[in-house]
């Protein structure tokens, strides 16, 4: 026993080491997806693009990516090839462009290409607010449901899509 | 005197960034809806900013929350509505008060649970110490000479 108490301080600071050391590895700002399996906020907002009226119903039907993005957003530039990439590929991507200039979103998409399948203009950042974005880029796996599987923040580049993405994608698609 | 005013501007300057940094007011119809405005505010975390508070906080994301907060408030929900509105939204992280639950309970208990384990401690530490033990036969006849005023040996 008295040998025990002599090693006591001993074992209280690696547990504490080790409780401390866990700390070091999580990442403090990412948040949990508060609409983890939710079904996607409504919403009515034009298509960038050609100007019609969109609402959620427009995003049913396909397991796809909803990205966040913006003209302004640095790390959507640097995302944007992947995108691009996994649009020649096959997956179905609709854009969310948040708190954007129509203009310059428009000219973004004509000079480094169109991996969207429509685009959400959400200029005045509601529909954005009701997904609980907190920066862009932003990434959401939808079922053909329009159910929210996963939320990814931040760029998704190759090692994301291969580590993370895509088997939750593929496992979705093998349901439906 | 040039350094008093050097030092006298450096100040002002400091001043002048805090008082800049004070964000966008809303004009409110009674001061009950500006006291709430205010208090819920200060309780609910940004999002993007990590440790301060939507009314400490410059980020865009906190802006469009108070702005969200102020309509609300002036479509007359209740407190815990506007709660309910930006935990559906961002999850527990933007309350600074987190509810009792086996997520945070850890959180909870422990300040308890260390100030029992403290306390429990020093009790234990004082008792063991003020236990002495008795007196030899030998040790009791030099205490009994000392006090008659003999000679300690």
């Amino acid at each position: 026993m008295g040998r025990l108490k002599l090693f006591l301080p001993l074992i209280i600071f690696s547990l504490l080491a080790l409780l401390l050391l866990r700390g070091l590895e999580m990442d403090p700002t990412t948040l949990p997806t508060a609409l983890k399996d939710k079904p996607f906020p409504e919403f009515s907002l034009l298509e960038l693009k050609d100007g019609r009226m969109l609402s959620v119903a427009d995003l049913k039907g396909e397991v796809a990516l909803v990205n966040v993005w913006a003209t302004w957003c640095v790390s959507c530039r640097v995302e944007h090839p992947q995108l691009l990439n996994l649009a020649r590929q096959g997956v179905v991507i609709y854009g969310v462009n948040y708190k954007d200039e129509r203009s310059s979103a428009l000219a973004w998409l004509a000079r480094l290409d169109d991996p969207y399948k429509l685009n959400i203009s959400d200029d005045d950042g509601r529909l954005g607010l009701d997904l609980g974005v907190y920066g862009a880029p932003e990434t959401y796996l939808i079922d053909a449901l329009g159910v929210i599987r996963y939320k990814h923040v931040g760029v998704v580049d190759e090692r994301v899509w291969t580590d993370i993405l895509k088997p939750q994608y593929e496992a979705l698609r093998g349901q439906g | 005197m040039m350094q008093f005013a050097r030092w006298g501007f450096l100040i002002y300057l400091l001043l002048g960034t805090q008082a800049h940094s004070v964000i966008e007011s809303y004009p409110f119809s009674d001061d009950s809806l500006r006291q709430r405005y205010s208090e819920l505010t200060e309780i609910y975390r940004c999002p993007k900013c990590q440790n301060q508070n939507l009314a400490g906080s410059d980020a865009p994301i906190a802006q469009d929350l108070r702005r969200e907060i102020y309509r609300m408030l002036n479509e007359g929900q209740s407190d815990a509505e506007i709660g309910e509105f930006l935990v559906s939204r961002y999850g527990e992280f933007v309350l600074y008060k987190p509810p009792v639950n086996w997520h945070t309970i850890i959180l909870w208990a422990l300040p308890a649970f260390a100030l029992f384990m403290s306390v429990l401690i020093v009790v234990l530490f004082v008792r063991k110490r003020s236990v002495t033990a008795p007196l030899s036969e030998a040790e009791n006849q030099r205490l009994q000479r000392i006090l008659d005023g003999d000679k300690p040996q």
